[in-house]
């Protein structure tokens, strides 16, 4: 099956910092929904960022679909939800707006929308259960609402590879569960390839096929139900 | 006599309307990065190409389009590549436009009513000539505005995300950069260099505050800036003052207005 990410032996500082990933190898395949776990601080957002070309490794080399990430030809398969992703802007935004902005790069930076760019950001509305709030300022949603409507950002430019790192930060439980739910729900219709990054994989871990459990390298990687039973509990000390 | 009787108050309305427009649109992308101050930068540098015009001898319109696009696209390679804070960027390019203006101004010998006419503004005195030049780049610029909008809002929502996806969101920083410029440029006889930056600022800051879009801030931003300076013409003309402030204390009245307004929703 056709790779959608690839580390090979990835080593990665900031720089003047300490080495952030040390040797680092992991194949994703395409379909696949992965769960990235690990304490803060132990290299997941960085691991993700070197994944999407976003940041260079000192040694090794980070592919997508075959192609050098930080060359990566095929962008508009990408999609991306930041951690602690906030509005860059101050003006009210319905979240109609916001998911458009999503569609953007498959349409292209100066063509106008067409009926399959509309279909597309109303079908990734209706997909995150907005549709009754489409023209409402994201402003006034609830925390997981926000949440939801940044999946269908990222849903509306249609991507092979969803990336989410942290996206229930400051949510709640019920909420964070029913994020997981619907993302589950996506993959199985849309078969995207989702890597989910949380540092609490109580909520996912559930929903995922793979879970894998980074703090300066690759500790676990395997099935959830493979996994040592302490660390199910959110209060364990990962290794 | 009718207040459009007068040539010079005709060709100051056509020029304030284009600028009315264009300084909001082309601002409204800038306040949303909480860029506002980039405005008053850049028309620092505008003072200095002016003052080099002078020096040279050539228009100083053409020079100060020169020194705002320069400064424009400097502080925004500064901030991206340079690895200096926004801040940062915008108070060295703010500085140095500055003291080189005042040195190339000396050093012309021009510091002369016609610098004035720049510093406050003299829309007064708009020729047909400076209208042909307004009206061409300012609807160039509103057209590179439209054209780009939904990539240049993409790009302010979430720059990382559309860094991702492929969108070439260094080439928009730079073409954002290159309109303030020539927004400066085009706008330095309507409110002067001094000014200018609060016809970019203002209306988006009152538009944001009674909005409930991206679309409609944009919009409604745009409808306050031309509002703002054909008020601010007429009433400059009936009671006989300086053009370039009463626009700019009309945009900041109907700030403030705003800012009552959302006040009393919440």
């Amino acid at each position: 099956m056709q790779l959608a990410a690839s580390l090979r032996a990835v080593s990665f500082a900031y720089p003047g910092g300490p080495a952030v990933l040390s040797d680092v190898d992991l194949d994703v395949r395409s379909g696949e929904f992965v769960g990235i776990a690990g304490p803060n601080g132990g290299g997941k957002t960085t691991l993700v960022r070197v994944a999407l070309g976003l940041e260079r490794p000192q040694t090794g080399q980070a592919l997508l679909y075959g192609q050098p990430a930080h060359r990566f030809t095929q962008r508009v398969r990408l999609g991306y939800l930041a951690q602690r992703t906030m509005l860059g802007i101050d003006a009210p935004v319905s979240v109609a707006e916001l998911v458009a902005a999503g569609r953007v790069p498959r349409r292209g930076l100066a063509r106008p929308f067409g009926s399959a760019d509309r279909g597309a950001v109303e079908s990734a509305i209706e997909r995150v259960g907005l549709a009754d709030r489409a023209d409402a300022p994201i402003q006034r949603l609830s925390g997981g609402q926000q949440q939801r409507a940044y999946i269908a950002k990222a849903l509306a430019g249609e991507p092979d590879l969803l990336v989410l790192d942290e996206p229930t930060a400051g949510v709640d439980a019920d909420a964070q569960e029913s994020f997981a739910a619907l993302l589950e729900q996506l993959h199985a219709e849309l078969g995207a390839t989702i890597l989910y990054v949380s540092h609490e994989f109580g909520a996912v871990e559930r929903y995922v096929e793979r879970l894998i459990l980074v703090r300066g390298g690759i500790t676990f990687d395997g099935s959830p139900s493979e996994l040592p039973s302490p660390w199910h509990d959110p209060s364990h000390v990962h290794p | 006599m009718s207040i459009l009787d007068a040539d010079f108050m005709r060709l100051a309305f056509a020029t304030g309307a284009v600028v009315g427009l264009l300084a909001p649109a082309v601002g409204f992308f800038l306040v949303q990065r909480r860029m506002s101050l980039i405005g008053d930068g850049i028309g620092h540098a505008a003072f200095a190409g002016v003052a080099a015009g002078y020096l040279l001898g050539v228009s100083p319109v053409a020079t100060a389009l020169v020194a705002s696009i320069a400064a424009a696209v400097g502080i925004e390679w500064l901030r991206s590549r340079g690895g200096t804070a926004g801040d940062q960027a915008l108070a060295l390019v703010f500085y140095t436009g500055i003291a080189a203006g005042v040195v190339l101004v000396s050093a012309a010998g021009a510091l002369n009513a016609n610098l004035f006419a720049f510093l406050f503004g003299s829309i007064l005195t708009v020729t047909k000539s400076d209208l042909a030049l307004v009206a061409s780049l300012g609807v160039a610029g509103l057209a590179l505005v439209v054209i780009l909008y939904r990539g240049l809002v993409a790009v302010s929502l979430d720059p990382e995300g559309a860094r991702v996806s492929g969108l070439p969101v260094a080439f928009l920083n730079v073409v954002l950069a290159g309109l303030a410029g020539v927004t400066i440029a085009v706008s330095m006889r309507v409110v002067g260099i001094l000014l200018i930056a609060a016809l970019m600022v203002l209306p988006v800051i009152a538009a944001g505050r009674i909005a409930w879009s991206i679309r409609s801030t944009f919009v409604l931003a745009m409808g306050i800036g031309l509002l703002s300076v054909l008020a601010g013409l007429t009433v400059s003309y009936y009671a006989d003052l300086a053009p370039g402030g009463a626009i700019v204390l009309l945009a900041a009245a109907v700030t403030m207005g705003a800012i009552g307004v959302q006040a009393a929703r919440s």
